[in-house]
Parts: structure tokens; C-alpha cells; sequence
């Protein structure tokens, strides 16, 4: 019973003993588009295919992360050297952006809050999983989250996303994509660490004239209190298939329910008044 | 604590990664506009149920309860049968979870199921004494307050009415919560006017249910007095809270004037109106508005189209709100744009 021996009871598993908060550092400057981190994706997690597609729009042909792409390398090409102007452009004032997009493992995560059945739950690690035995498949984590991750397996009814490599985790492995991405475009390690690395990496690449780099997702005050993994862009979110200013919508559920409380209200009022009809007909 | 998003000016025009959505669209299919349809359809039944065993009218309570049952049946089944493991369905039952409305709205929906079936039980035993039910059907509508009848099953029967009745505005409006509480913008930005649209829906719809189980017959106005009210009632607020909501969400009610929505939308609000319209009309004959001759077969005859249209329309409705919302997941300038302007007004003091 090695495995026993090795690290199992919950919390302190392999090298990460203080449980602290594990994540991504996703640096786009550095990403070459090689893809390697979606193939180590799959091969490690045994993720389906998704389908042998050619788009026709870039030199990526995954599109989108979904149930079967849990990283998905976003390909841009900037003729006019894009928002950072020449500063980024190659030859003949051509810019390329590639960058690798993965579940954001939120602070405030709107699937896990959602989730009716407790499937989807947070890791010791502070990651956000789902456990595939329990999910049953009704679908309310897709519209929930604000970056359209967490999609339905086609013909196998539950939702997929990226686990962080729950189990390499616990195994003190780096996740797979991290492993593989051959740049160090991909950065796993404990987030505290992690987004001061991020900002020194801003400040470098300010300093080195390329301006239109920032973080994105590094902000604890942002709509889903910051990313689990965050990113290095060289342009505005959306260009990269990112929300600008994404929110967990659970937030607002206070106001939700007095809206419905209200309603509820209007309706046993109308009830009432439908009901006793003779009072006031005759109080006329 | 300055953000680390250099403010910059905001582009004209949304940009996105190759005109791809930002989000997952609802993967829900037809059975989900349905239960929206079908779950406001069961509250709204219950009210009229509890409503005529209140005002004394037993044959009318006794078929809401059935009607209630029916429809909460329907419901369940569809909530099944959209899941994507249908075998697991309990597993909703497995948490209470006070963040997910779905989770809420299951327990409501559980706690109405039973009270539906226990009710319509209930009534069905209470019913099977005969002189009861000839006194119930000689009385009608009228008796304010008169006594429902004596013995365990009526009072159990009353019993369940009240708790049915007492479930109902919560499961008519929870929906409205579960569909704001996502990142789809028609839906998220109409959270104020949603479970006001459906509330109207379920009285619009439980009121024209209750208007054809009332029946015909001699004086049939006035044993469907009651239920008409409430649907005339609640076709107003549907309409209207259907209108406010659309007009408020402003860019983002675009989807209700496109494609599949704008259909639906415009179908919806035409038969909810013409309904409205009719069940009024059959209810001023029924006063004797227009003398007292004109009641009797036309006065019906307007009822049942009336309760008809009325049907459809809040139908209608679901599915116009269900695919504004899928249409505007589907477009990322309703994500961006929105966002981005929200976002540049903060950052532009720092």
C-alpha cells in the first residue's frame, strides 16, 4: 500500500503540505503557438478529440475551449501591428499574438456556486473540479460562467473542464500543460507567488518598450475575485476571445431574490384580489 | 488598488477572437421553455384551486388540484429528460445549496410535488361522497366562506390547498432567478423584470386553466368569475412586465426583434392580449354588461378562446425569453461592448 504511504488524506498531499493556493501564470509574450500544451492536455486527462476541424481563419484550428479542449492556444494576427503599434510588429509591420487559454480557476467561481448537485467543488488546492460521478449533467454551469469554459460532453450528457491536473497535483506533479510548455509561457506554482512574478514581468516588458503588455485576471477586486489563473496579454482581452470586466453573477443573487420575492408578492396579490371579487363589487 | 489594465480609449466597435462567441450558449433544448411554461402553469392552477375551495366552489377545487397535479407531472418529467444523465436526477437531492437556484428550485419544486399530489388525493376522496359534491355543484361560485365540507379528507383537502397555494408564487418565481443568475446577457441584465414576466405568466395561464375546468353550463361566468379575474390579471402584468423588461435591457433586448425570439416574442404578446381582451369581454357579459341576455353559450364561447389564447401565449413567452437569451450568448458584442463600457469609466479617474 504504497499509495497510502505516499500521501492521501485529503489535504497534504506530496510536496504541498501548507495546502496554499495553487494556479496558472499564463505569460503570452513568450507563447509560440506550438500547441504543445493542449496535446499534453489531452494525453494526460484522456480528453476525446474534438473533431478534426480546419476554421480557416488562423493558424488554430481548436477554436475554443469546451469539453474536449481544456487549453486552447488563441492565434492573432495583427496586419497593423495591432493596439500596441509598431512596438510588438515584426516584418512589415505584422504582429502575431499567441496565447493559451485555460479555465480561470475563479476566486468567486459562478459554476461551482451554481451547481446544484455539489459536483463541481474546490480542491484542496483552491481549484475548481468536477466530479464526474456525481454530475448528472443539468447543465446550469455553462451559461454561469462569464468565459464560456464548462461546456456538455455530446453524447455523454455531464460538463468537462480543466481539473488543474487534480490528480498530478496531488502527486506533487506540475500539470501537464505546465510540464510541456517548452517557453515557460505556462507557469505553475503557488498564485501568491505567481502574480509577483506576473507584475516584476510587467514592469520588465515596460521597461524593455513594450507597453500594451498588462495583467489580466490578477486583481482580487475584479467581478469573480481574481483568476486562479491569470494572464500576461499584449492587447485588450477581447481580442483574445476574453471577457473585459467578466462577473460571477451570483454576486448580485440578493437582489435576485427580492426581485422574485416581490413578484411572488404581485402574484398572491392578484390571487387575492381575483378571489374576493364580491366585496368589492358590492363596496361600490 | 490601481489595476494592473492600462486604461486605454474604447474601440468604436467590440472587437472579439474571429467573431467567436465569448460564452457557452444554454445547451438546454424544448423541454426547459417548456417547464417554464409548465411549472408557472401548476402555481397558477394552484392559486385558482385554493382560491375556489376558499370561496366554496368544490367542483372547481377539486379539478385545479388535478390540474396542478397534471401540470407539476409534466414539469418533472421534462426537468428529467433534459438532463444529461437522466438516471441521476436524484443527485439533485444529494445538497441544499442556497448559491445555486437551481438547487432551491429543486427543494420548491419537491415540497409543491408532494403537496400537489396529497392535495389532488385529497379532493379525490373528499369528492367520492355524493352529496357533497351535488350540494358543491348546486352552490357554483357563489357562498363566500361557506364551510368546504366535513370529514378528514376535506379538511385535509384544505389543508393541502393552503400549502399548494402557499408554494405556488415561489415556484412560479424562482425561474426568474435561475435564468438571471447566469452570464447570458438578455437574462442577466433583465433580472429585475424576469420573475415579474413570470409570475403574470403563471396567473395569466393558471387563470385560463382554471376558466376552462370551471366549465359551461348554466351561469358559467360566474363559476368562473374567479379564475378569469386572476388571468385578466395576469396577462396585464405578463404584457406588461414583458414590455418593461425589453425596453430596459436596452442593447441587449435587441435579440427580442431578431430571428426565432422576435417571433415568438411578437406571437406572445398578440395572444396574451387578444386573450385578455376575450376573457374580459366574456367576463362583462357575464355581469350583464350588455344586458341580460347576452350571457349563456357566447359568453363561453369567448371563455375558451379566450383561455386559449391566453395558454399560448404564455408559452409563447418562455420560449421567446429562452431564445433572446441563447441569441445573446451567441453574439460576443452584447459580452463586450456592455463590459467594456463599464470598465472604462472606473478606470479613467485612476
Amino acid at each position: 500500500m504504497t499509495l497510502l504511504a505516499g500521501g492521501s488524506g485529503g489535504g497534504g498531499a506530496g510536496g504541498y503540505g501548507s495546502q496554499e493556493r495553487m494556479g496558472f501564470f499564463t505569460d503570452t509574450s513568450v507563447c509560440i503557438g506550438c500547441k504543445a500544451c493542449e496535446v499534453a492536455c489531452k494525453e494526460w486527462n484522456d480528453v476525446p478529440a474534438d473533431g478534426l476541424n480546419f476554421l480557416g481563419t488562423s493558424y488554430d484550428n481548436t477554436g475554443a475551449l469546451g469539453a474536449d479542449t481544456w487549453r486552447h492556444v488563441a492565434f492573432i494576427e495583427q496586419p497593423d501591428g495591432g493596439a500596441g503599434g509598431a512596438e510588438g510588429a515584426g516584418v512589415g509591420g505584422m504582429r502575431w499574438l499567441m496565447s493559451s487559454d485555460v479555465c480561470k480557476h475563479c476566486t468567486s467561481a459562478a459554476c461551482l456556486e451554481v451547481c446544484p448537485t455539489g459536483a463541481l467543488f474546490r480542491t484542496e488546492f483552491g481549484t475548481v473540479v468536477v466530479q464526474e460521478d456525481i454530475c448528472n449533467g443539468c447543465g446550469y454551469c455553462v451559461p454561469a460562467c462569464p468565459f464560456g469554459v464548462i461546456d456538455q460532453r455530446e453524447g455523454d450528457g455531464r460538463v468537462w473542464k480543466c481539473t488543474l491536473c487534480y490528480d498530478r497535483l496531488r502527486g506533487a506533479q506540475k500539470p501537464a500543460c505546465a510540464q510541456a510548455c517548452p517557453t515557460e509561457s505556462i507557469v505553475f506554482g503557488p498564485l501568491d507567488q505567481l502574480r509577483e512574478q506576473a507584475r516584476g514581468r510587467v514592469e520588465d516588458l515596460h521597461t524593455a518598450g513594450c507597453d500594451s503588455a498588462r495583467l489580466y485576471g490578477a486583481d482580487p477586486a475584479d467581478g469573480v475575485g481574481g483568476f486562479g489563473a491569470f494572464f500576461l496579454l499584449l492587447d485588450e482581452p477581447e481580442t483574445y476571445g476574453l471577457p473585459p470586466d467578466p462577473v460571477s453573477t451570483t454576486r448580485d443573487l440578493g437582489a435576485m431574490w427580492k426581485a422574485a420575492a416581490a413578484a411572488a408578492g404581485s402574484l398572491v396579490a392578484m390571487a387575492a384580489l381575483a378571489a374576493f371579487p364580491g366585496r368589492r363589487r358590492r363596496g361600490r | 488598488m490601481p489595476r494592473a489594465e492600462r486604461s486605454m480609449v474604447p474601440d468604436a466597435t467590440p472587437t472579439s477572437y474571429y467573431g467567436h462567441p465569448i460564452l457557452k450558449a444554454p445547451v438546454w433544448k424544448w423541454p426547459i421553455p417548456t417547464y417554464l411554461f409548465t411549472g408557472g402553469l401548476a402555481a397558477g392552477t394552484a392559486l385558482v384551486g385554493a382560491g375556489a375551495h376558499a370561496g366554496g366552489n368544490r367542483l372547481l377545487a377539486r379539478r385545479a388540484s388535478l390540474g396542478t397535479l397534471g401540470a407539476v407531472a409534466v414539469s418533472g418529467g421534462l426537468l428529467v429528460k433534459d438532463l444529461g444523465r437522466p438516471s441521476r436526477f436524484h443527485h439533485m437531492l444529494r445538497v441544499v445549496k442556497p448559491t445555486s437556484p437551481m438547487s432551491v428550485g429543486t427543494w420548491i419544486f419537491s415540497a409543491f410535488s408532494a403537496a400537489a399530489g396529497a392535495t389532488a388525493g385529497a379532493e379525490l376522496l373528499a369528492g367520492r361522497g355524493k352529496r357533497s359534491r351535488r350540494g358543491a355543484r348546486a352552490l357554483g361560485g357563489a357562498g363566500l366562506g361557506r364551510p368546504a365540507g366535513r370529514g378528514l379528507w376535506p379538511a385535509l383537502a384544505g389543508a393541502g390547498h393552503l400549502a399548494t397555494a402557499g408554494l405556488a408564487p415561489a415556484l412560479a418565481t424562482y425561474t426568474g432567478v435561475l435564468l438571471a443568475d447566469t452570464a447570458v446577457p438578455a437574462w442577466h441584465g433583465a433580472r429585475h423584470e424576469l420573475p415579474f414576466v413570470f409570475a403574470g405568466g403563471a396567473a395569466a395561464s393558471g387563470g385560463a386553466l382554471g376558466v376552462l375546468l370551471a366549465g359551461g353550463g348554466p351561469g358559467p361566468s360566474e363559476r368562473g368569475a374567479r379564475p378569469r379575474r386572476l388571468a385578466v390579471a395576469g396577462s396585464i402584468l405578463e404584457v406588461g412586465a414583458g414590455q418593461v423588461m425589453r425596453r430596459r435591457l436596452g442593447e441587449l433586448g435587441e435579440p427580442y426583434h431578431q430571428g426565432v425570439a422576435a417571433i415568438l416574442s411578437r406571437g406572445s404578446h398578440v395572444a396574451t392580449l387578444v386573450g385578455g381582451a376575450a376573457l374580459a369581454g366574456a367576463g362583462a357579459f357575464g355581469a350583464g354588461v350588455f344586458g341580460a341576455g347576452t350571457t349563456g353559450r357566447g359568453a363561453r364561447r369567448l371563455d375558451v378562446a379566450g383561455s386559449a389564447f391566453i395558454l399560448a401565449g404564455a408559452a409563447l413567452e418562455r420560449f421567446a425569453v429562452f431564445h433572446a437569451g441563447r441569441q445573446s450568448a451567441s453574439d460576443p458584442k452584447y459580452v463586450v461592448g456592455p463590459q467594456r463600457r463599464r470598465l472604462v469609466p472606473s478606470a479613467a479617474p485612476a
